[in-house]
């Protein structure tokens, strides 16, 4: 233990994190591109607010947010743009608020998606990270209201929940700004590369069933070069997803992920209020 | 069929082929995969206390805001409170405000631009412009800077979720969907916001129903015109020592003639033209939450107070110019205003209402939040009350809820002129925003016609009916 370096504290990303820099709805030239998943009422718009320092009104009740709200902030002088999503228990039904949640994690190809998880409601928030596990490797758990479970006497082990996850689990309490900083070290982490997701899928696939996905993808991959997920666009086509097979069908499939990229980025907020 | 259509097409033919292969199960088994992986890693990872805690505040919390017997009551008592103590704070702020802005400002603003302007410009952008907006700002910043607080601590605290509960049974009877009561909550602060909220219900039939029926819901720009009309008129015939707590009541009970309304209307329209079965859903009750009151009122200041206040100055303005072109562009020595006012009073009779308050509505279907400065600065032009303004078009020195009375009371209001106006601003078309955010959400025609004239026809019948009934008492 010798050799220590004594500028640890100075160096380490954490210890920097007073230098993130809220951008507000400025979002030129981001290097990244963040989502923020999770059910309704976790406390994405605080997560949101507290990150791009803008004032997306929050409010303690459920489908607040149906509309994606955008902004920015500048982390390890990178500058991220976040899309803050409508809150949804699952992505496989049909409504306006998870269509949106779904194409933007499906088309719009964050680099980062940020799931937001009551730590009060862990096994329920947890079909839907698992689902969202399913579609993008790149992942980062907020583990957010870690002080109400506190409260209530709920003890959360979230290494093993990290590895059983294979995406970084981070505890936080954003109403209060607990571990946002830890978060933003681990959104930055993935982001960059420097942290490789081993994001856990699910075991039941029969091997028929991998063949029929395999088969279908291929041909999806033909059709529509570039896209990112063929092979959950594939599964969601052998359930017979109508608004996927209505986006084949029209050839909306390829257009959606233009669109989400060049799309001008602006904060959809007024209408919030 | 062009070559991209036919690959698409052989793509989805695969689909449906390989669907056989793999079983018709195949969304059950998904789905069952996924919650058992859920409770898999949950066991591993969370530890739950041994016991439940012997008292749990949100149970008991639960078990009163939402009781059969006490959730309505609690809810009613909750609004009269915020309402009396709006009412009651707003009134001497007001006055402080308007003698600053109005009879302070406003002739030294006069004096110097005289000096250099026409009569006309200076008219137009000091006696229109300015007084309107600075009549917008005494009127409506008061009852806002209280109201919009008050409001917001209750979302915070988790309130607003339990309306919706004790809502929803209601809602169901009626053939709608029992989100439409998040919506409704959403509508009190702006109808348009509420509108977008409708996306969170699924069935196209239901959420048509939410969006037609928001506007029942009093918004931002309505809630100041209820409140200071029930000061003057309801809390005016009162007792001076329950004035505020009878105005306060009156606004209550328009505000639950609209939820009333909505539910009448959705019962109507699921009935009729949108025929369908309600469809079930879960609601969460999300836990309480202790209010943060600094940060509350930090942002309900800027995001509520200062976000509606902006609205309504950037219409006043305009509108100011319009009610000063209006009141002072002549025809045979006669004004505009005065000719429509005239024209239209007849029918503004039978209704209990009035030529400027119709001619105002026209004004401000930009924004509701101008109703009330239209009508004053439009009944002072109509009256050529000179020896309060400085000319038509003006306004004058108002310096108390109780100045704002008198110019009324000499326009020829009663007790029911007020009364009308409180139904008629539930019941008339939304503002121009909520009509498009209305198109823009159902990308129809039809629907947003009839969003808008709905409430309109409903509004002029019951203030017909009131006017009648109240004739046929009273005289």
């Amino acid at each position: 233990m010798s050799n220590v370096d004594l500028n640890n504290c100075a160096n380490c990303p954490v210890h920097n994190l007073g230098n993130l820099k809220k951008l507000g709805i400025n979002m030129s030239n981001f290097d990244f591109v963040v989502a923020l998943a999770g059910n309704p009422n976790t406390g994405k718009s605080t997560v949101f607010n507290y990150l791009t320092g803008l004032r997306q009104h929050t409010g303690n009740w459920p489908g607040k947010t149906v509309t994606r709200a955008e902004g920015g902030f500048e982390y390890s002088e990178k500058k991220f743009k976040l899309v803050d999503l409508p809150g949804t228990y699952s992505l496989l039904s049909t409504s306006t608020d998870e269509e949106v949640a779904r194409d933007f994690i499906l088309f719009g190809q964050p680099d980062v998606t940020v799931i937001v998880v009551d730590a009060t409601r862990v096994e329920r928030n947890l079909n839907l990270a698992l689902q969202i596990l399913e579609i993008t490797d790149r992942v980062v758990i907020c583990l957010n209201l870690i002080d109400e479970a506190t409260r209530n006497g709920i003890k959360i082990n979230e290494r093993t929940l990290a590895k059983e996850l294979g995406v970084p689990v981070i505890p936080t309490a954003a109403r209060q700004g607990e571990g946002m900083d830890e978060l933003l070290k681990s959104v930055f982490d993935v982001a960059s590369g420097n942290y490789v997701c081993k994001p856990h899928r699910l075991k039941s696939n029969s091997l028929e069933l991998n063949a029929a996905i395999d088969r279908l993808s291929g041909e999806i991959a033909l059709e529509f070069p570039g896209l990112p997920n063929n092979r959950w666009v594939a599964l969601r086509l052998l359930e017979g997803d109508q608004s996927i097979i209505d986006a084949i069908r029209t050839g909306e499939l390829g257009n959606l992920k233009k669109e989400f990229v060049i799309e001008p980025a602006s904060a959809e907020t007024e209408l919030e209020r | 069929m062009s070559d991209n259509n036919i690959k698409r097409e052989s793509i989805l033919a695969t689909a449906n082929n390989l669907r056989w292969e793999v079983g018709e199960n195949l969304h059950d088994t998904l789905m069952e995969s996924i919650y058992e992986n859920a409770t898999t890693i949950s066991n591993k990872t969370v530890v739950f206390p041994d016991k439940k805690p012997a008292f749990s505040f949100d149970r008991t919390m639960d078990r009163i805001l939402t009781s059969k017997y006490l959730g309505f009551p609690i809810m009613f008592l909750i609004l009269g409170v915020v309402f009396w103590l709006t009412i009651t704070g707003a009134n001497i702020p007001s006055g402080l405000i308007s003698s600053l802005l109005v009879d302070t400002l406003h002739p030294a603003l006069k004096n110097l631009t005289d000096s250099f302007m026409p009569w006309w410009l200076s008219g137009v952008l000091i006696d229109g412009a300015y007084l309107s907006m600075a009549w917008v700002i005494s009127v409506m910043l008061p009852p806002m800077a209280i109201f919009f607080p008050l409001y917001t601590l209750l979302e915070d605290f988790g309130y607003l979720p339990r309306v919706a509960f004790n809502m929803d049974p209601l809602y169901n009877k009626v053939g709608a969907h029992g989100k439409q009561a998040l919506t409704m909550a959403m509508g009190f602060g702006c109808n348009a916001a509420g509108v977008i909220a409708t996306r969170v219900i699924d069935s196209p039939r239901e959420r048509l129903i939410a969006i037609i029926t928001n506007n029942f819901s009093l918004c931002n720009g309505r809630w100041p015109t209820q409140i200071l009309i029930a000061t003057i008129f309801i809390g005016g015939v009162a007792p001076a020592y329950v004035a505020g707590l009878v105005s306060a009541a009156a606004v209550v009970f328009i505000a639950i003639l609209g939820i009333a309304l909505s539910l009448i209307v959705s019962w109507g329209l699921s009935k009729t033209v949108l025929k369908g079965e309600a469809s079930a859903f879960s609601l969460e009750l999300p836990p309480y939450r202790p209010p943060r009151v600094l940060k509350t009122l930090y942002t309900s200041l800027i995001d509520r107070t200062i976000f509606v206040l902006w609205r309504a100055i950037v219409f006043a303005v305009p509108a100011g110019i319009v009610i000063w072109l209006v009141a002072n562009i002549t025809i045979e020595g006669v004004s505009i205003a005065n000719y429509f006012i005239n024209w239209v009073n007849p029918f503004a009779f039978i209704l209990g209402l009035n030529g400027v308050i119709l001619l105002a509505y026209i004004i401000a279907i930009p924004a509701n939040e101008i109703v009330i400065p239209t009508v004053l600065m439009l009944t002072v032009a109509n009256l050529g009350l000179m020896h309060i303004g400085a000319g038509s078009g003006v306004m004058f020195q108002l310096d108390s809820v109780g100045d704002t009375a008198s110019i009324l009371h000499a326009g020829g209001w009663t007790l029911l002129t007020g009364i009308n106006l409180m139904l008629f601003s539930l019941l008339h078309n939304p503002c121009s925003t909520t009509i498009y955010t209305i198109y823009k959400e159902t990308r129809s025609v039809k629907w947003s016609v009839i969003s808008t004239l709905l409430p309109i026809a409903m509004g002029f019948a019951v203030t017909f009916f009131v006017t009648q009934v109240w004739r046929l008492i009273i005289n």
